[in-house]
């Protein structure tokens, strides 16, 4: 596992208790943050919410597997499924190489509001240390 | 300090052997075929297929390619197996042999009962003895394997409410339940309510006590638990939830702690399962055929699967078709027969005996944890049952994992432990020697165990880079499941 | 005792070690109220000599000459077999969770797996089930699971056991809907009975179904798809599949069957072998443990069990079976009879276990029997008695032999009907004494 210092965790992106970002301005892209999948280790499945499927804030809406553990994805806004990354379908790996980039999970169709509950850099990276101890 | 015990790892000649498609030739037989003395007849048009294409090999390459690869493997036979909640104990030989008697091997499951009296016989005296061991009133052999007794078990609770016209559709279940638990309830309807443990690592009353309502069927305890502890609280725990109206399902995975030394009926146990390759000694094959027996008490015995072996008044024996509440069949015909025979011998050899299994394999445990706690976190330091749980929490810091360890261990000749489980302990260690093991080879274990966490200070790539003398170092299970190759060449 | 190895000076010395002064102080945890309070009512220990006597004279079903199979088929084990699959590497193991030390087993199963997909013409098969009726219940859920439709439909013709074991597994389930297809005047369900089932899962068929008749599957695979549901395409004689078209090539997306013909014996009915294969886009609602290959960190070949998340240990309540052991060994030794009959020895002996079947059919028809069902059959077949055969065939057990088997038993209809059945550890001079006494 990566020491708290190690971790990558852009400033231009917005986060959630459960580990994921979501960007800040449309399109509004998903992915699961750096200490998520370093925690999570190499992905080997992914499974994807359809195009066109609601989000409630605070459900399941698809898994990240790795060989030992399955751990559900929950969205940290209300929206709708607007796409879904194919490319890591076939290639979960880019998910755990690429978080924030060509590992991005699904994209939103959403109202810019629903940001406001999500937690910038600054109090992501405190709840992970708090976390930590 | 390890000198004194030499562990058994060494290296050996290790012979490569390939897949079986490829090293047969077409035309080549390692069987007799019957010559046909009757006339060919046809199938109609359209029927036929080409039929498998399996390669052709001589008799004695069947017999080396099996060989060589048994070579690739470990077993109870092969040395210390210490598999926490897997119960490795010794598969006794005169078992196997009566197993593969000729008039078991080769009997029909549908002959009449006036053919098979002694299979019957054997059916009914254990059924009775699974009973006796535990305290309670009667017991099916139906179920195919442990968690198939766990599936029994619920159907036999589900059932039971339904007869009773009540919808209960919770199961109680502390949160060191093995996963067949949750999935064996979740396959009869039931969702889950975890319940997590004490500070201690028992079940509390208080919070269990919290949980229970009328919508729940009852719990699902494995005892001792998962952490190898006695649920202390759990007499009382039982009789609340009988009061409420539901039932206890008790998992016996760990029975081998408690033969002759606990009362399950006392204990407030509706049904329980054997795990037979655990508690009985039958040998557990790379992955089965187990054999799943349940026990009940009076409760649910009316609700046992079907049909039954009966004593009639002559004697003799016959199957009860007539079950009016039986949840029904649970195999196609009798159960893990052959698999029950080995059961039925070894509870024949051991007798009261059981007894003293139990306790043995309770001292094997207390000793191997005493004799490792001042090198390994031991994060319950009471005295165990049948296992023990250490954690990798000392060797951590230096970034050595409990996988680390476990490899290391198979380098040193030893068949890990447990690792990762239960799931509330951080990195568990979960050991359990079983009685069969002689101090002896304790002490060669604990010298194992030993040395490892020495190298984890000293050597720590020893770790890391183990196993370095198996026929495989370690394999690529992201690859595996990334991109699954689950068969070979498929025309 | 030989199997307890501890010395009053061993006990004593652990003891010590322990820091406590007797083994009882060691289930103080126990509380007092569940203590067992009564020795152990178990009879006196035997020793090795006496159990054997014991045993060999409880072994009693062996040596009957049974003419029919439901389910269970007697065939010749070459000695290899149970040779080889008694070596006590491989029988004394656990499952393979530490692969470096399980090579072994874990080879011999990705090559099990291999071979049944072959056999059953369908690229993924699990590690085992437990058996036939088990492997058909679990084939349903996972239609279930697939669809996400709860309806199903089972054929009358697919084996009674099965059926009620099937039921037994759905009983507790809500909302589930078990429609059954009658049997048609051919022995074959009667498919048009299926367009009344609102969104079906799945139908569940056997082929040769329990009458022996090979069921027009193509047909009833492309009247399951067109319903929106799948074909689960179930066998009791893996030896059919030696002769007749696979369930993969007639469209079965689930194939689930006995195992126990290859190499096991009969045993009483157990341990069997569910087999269970699947087409590859089901691969993730498949039940039970898979093997895949994969390499070493030095690159070699090797396996290890994956997909593992689909199970228990990992999912837990949301996985797809409860299955943790299987019939492993099991599978190991129908693996080890495979490679020894091989492909060209198996046709072979499914040509000649068809040959027989219909040597005996037409020796039992020209003593006045009767066809109950027009359809083609493999091995198996229902016929219907003339008077006088119910006596002879009381006379035969006299002599161990049982000819046939009542199917009122479990279809009350066919009330003088008898299911028969014949394989390569019969001879012709055996027929021939069968069709001398039988009438």
């Amino acid at each position: 596992m990566k020491e708290l210092s190690e971790l990558n965790l852009p400033s231009n992106v917005k986060y959630h208790e459960e580990h994921e970002w979501v960007s800040q301005s449309a399109p509004f892209r998903l992915g699961i943050s750096d200490f998520a999948q370093d925690a999570l280790g190499a992905l080997t499945f992914v499974e994807l919410p359809e195009v066109g499927a609601k989000l409630v804030r605070g459900e399941e809406f698809g898994t990240l597997e790795s060989t030992k553990s399955v751990s559900p994805l929950i969205s940290p806004v209300n929206g709708t499924v607007k796409a879904v990354n194919e490319a890591i379908a076939d290639n979960p790996d880019l998910v755990n190489s690429d978080p924030y980039g060509e590992g991005w999970i699904i994209e939103i169709e959403m109202a810019a509001s629903e940001l406001e509950a999500m937690l910038d850099v600054a109090a992501y990276k405190k709840l992970l240390e708090e976390s930590a101890h | 300090m390890s000198s004194e015990y030499k562990v058994p790892g060494q290296s050996g000649l290790v012979l490569a052997e390939e897949l079986l498609w490829e090293k047969g030739r077409k035309g080549r037989s390692g069987a007799s075929i019957p010559a046909s003395k009757v006339p060919s007849a046809k199938l109609p048009a359209g029927l036929e297929g080409p039929g498998p294409d399996w390669p052709d090999l001589a008799e004695h390459q069947v017999a080396r390619h099996y060989t060589r690869l048994s070579t690739w493997n470990f077993g109870v036979d092969t040395g210390t197996y210490p598999l926490g909640s897997c119960t490795m104990k010794y598969n006794p030989k005169i078992n196997e042999e009566l197993a593969g008697l000729p008039g078991f091997a080769k009997a029909h499951p549908l002959l009449p009962s006036e053919a098979v009296q002694g299979e019957l016989q054997i059916i009914h005296e254990l059924e009775r003895f699974l009973a006796e061991i535990v305290g309670l009133e009667a017991a099916s052999l139906q179920p195919g394997a442990g968690a198939h007794g766990e599936l029994c078990g619920m159907l036999l609770i589900a059932a039971h409410h339904r007869h009773n016209k009540q919808k209960r559709t919770k199961v109680l279940m502390p949160d060191t339940a093995h996963g067949t638990n949750p999935a064996s309830a979740a396959m009869c309807g039931f969702s889950e309510i975890k319940v997590p443990l004490g500070p201690k690592g028992y079940l509390e009353y208080a919070t269990v006590e919290k949980l229970m309502n009328d919508e729940v069927a009852g719990l699902m305890v494995t005892n001792p638990n998962t952490l190898g502890l006695f649920e202390t609280e759990l007499v009382k725990i039982n009789e609340m939830i009988h009061r409420r109206g539901g039932l206890v399902y008790g998992d016996g995975a760990n029975l081998n702690a408690v033969m002759g030394r606990a009362d399950l009926g006392k204990l407030g146990i509706d049904v329980v399962h054997y795990n037979t390759h655990k508690t009985l000694s039958t040998p557990h094959g790379g992955g089965g055929p187990g054999a799943g027996p349940v026990a009940v008490g009076k409760t649910l015995t009316p609700y046992l699967p079907g049909p039954r072996v009966v004593r009639k008044e002559d004697g003799g024996y016959e199957w009860n078709e007539d079950l009016p509440l039986s949840i029904g069949r649970m195999h196609a015909f009798h159960g893990q027969f052959r698999v029950l025979v080995r059961a039925y011998a070894y509870v024949l050899t051991m007798g009261a005996m059981l007894k003293d299994a139990s306790e043995l394999a309770v001292l094997n445990a207390n000793y191997v944890k005493e004799k490792l706690k001042d090198l390994y976190d031991l994060p319950f330091p009471q005295h165990c049952m049948h296992e023990c749980v250490f954690t990798n929490a000392l060797q951590e810091p230096g970034k050595i994992s409990t996988l680390d360890i476990a490899k290391r261990l198979i380098d040193l000749g030893f068949h890990p432990p447990t690792i990762y489980f239960p799931l509330v302990v951080h990195s568990a260690i979960m050991i359990e020697p079983t009685e069969t093991e002689s101090k002896e080879e304790l002490d060669a274990f604990i010298a194992g165990m030993r040395q490892v966490a020495l190298e984890a200070r000293n050597t720590p790539d020893l770790l890391r880079e183990a196993p370095t003398r198996t026929v495989r170092r370690r394999l690529d299970d992201v690859a595996a499941a990334r991109r699954p190759v689950l068969t070979g060449d498929m025309k | 005792m030989r199997y307890l190895p501890h010395t009053p000076e061993d006990v004593k010395e652990m003891l010590d070690a322990v820091g406590v002064k007797s083994i009882d102080d060691l289930f103080a945890g126990i509380p007092p109220e569940a203590r067992r309070d009564r020795p152990l009512d178990l009879p006196e220990p035997l020793t090795e000599w006496e159990l054997r006597t014991r045993l060999e004279g409880l072994a009693q079903g062996g040596d009957w000459s049974v003419f029919a199979g439901a389910g269970s088929a007697p065939h010749h084990v070459p000695s290899l077999v149970p040779y080889l699959a008694g070596r006590s590497e491989f029988l004394t193991a656990y499952t393979p969770y530490q692969p470096e030390m399980s090579q072994g087993t874990l080879q011999a199963i990705f090559e099990f797996q291999t071979l049944v997909s072959r056999l059953t013409g369908l690229p993924v098969t699990n590690a085992s089930m437990y058996d036939g009726s088990t492997a058909l219940a679990e084939a349903a859920l996972m239609a279930q699971r697939c669809t996400k439709r709860r309806a199903l439909v089972v054929s009358e013709l697919v084996h009674p056991h099965w059926r009620q074991v099937l039921k037994t597994y759905l009983d507790p389930l809500p909302d589930v809907e078990i429609v059954v297809l009658p049997a048609g005047p051919d022995g074959r369900a009667d498919l048009s009975e299926l367009s009344k089932v609102d969104k079906p899962a799945a139908l569940l068929l056997q082929s040769p179904n329990f009458l022996g008749v090979i069921e027009d599957a193509a047909l009833a695979a492309e009247a399951i798809h067109k319903a929106g549901g799948l074909l689960v395409s179930a066998f009791a004689e893996p030896f059919a599949l030696g002769l007749l078209k696979s369930p993969g090539s007639l469209g079965a997306d689930i194939a689930v069957g006995e195992g126990q013909s290859l190499g096991l014996g009969q045993g009483f009915g157990g341990p069997g072998l569910g087999l269970m294969s699947s087409k590859m886009e089901l691969v993730r609602q498949i039940p039970g443990r898979l093997v895949g290959q994969t390499a070493d960190v030095e690159g070699r070949r090797g396996f290890v069990l994956t997909l593992s998340t689909r199970e228990q240990h990992i999912r837990r309540s949301k996985a797809v079976s409860n299955i943790c052991s299987n019939a492993g060994h099991c599978a190991l030794t129908a693996a080890m009879y495979m490679a020894a009959v091989g492909g060209t020895g198996f046709r072979e002996l499914a040509k000649l276990n068809f040959d027989l079947g219909e040597y005996l059919k037409a020796g039992l028809l020209a003593k006045g029997f009767k066809p109950l069902v027009s359809g083609p059959t493999y091995n198996e077949f229902a016929l219907t008695a003339p008077p006088g055969f119910v006596d002879r065939r009381e006379e035969l057990k006299q002599r161990k032999v049982l000819a046939g088997l009542p199917l009122k038993r479990w279809f009350p209809r066919y009330k003088d009907a008898w299911l028969f059945g014949v394989t390569e550890t019969r001879s012709k001079e055996d027929i021939d004494q069968l069709l001398q006494e039988v009438l």
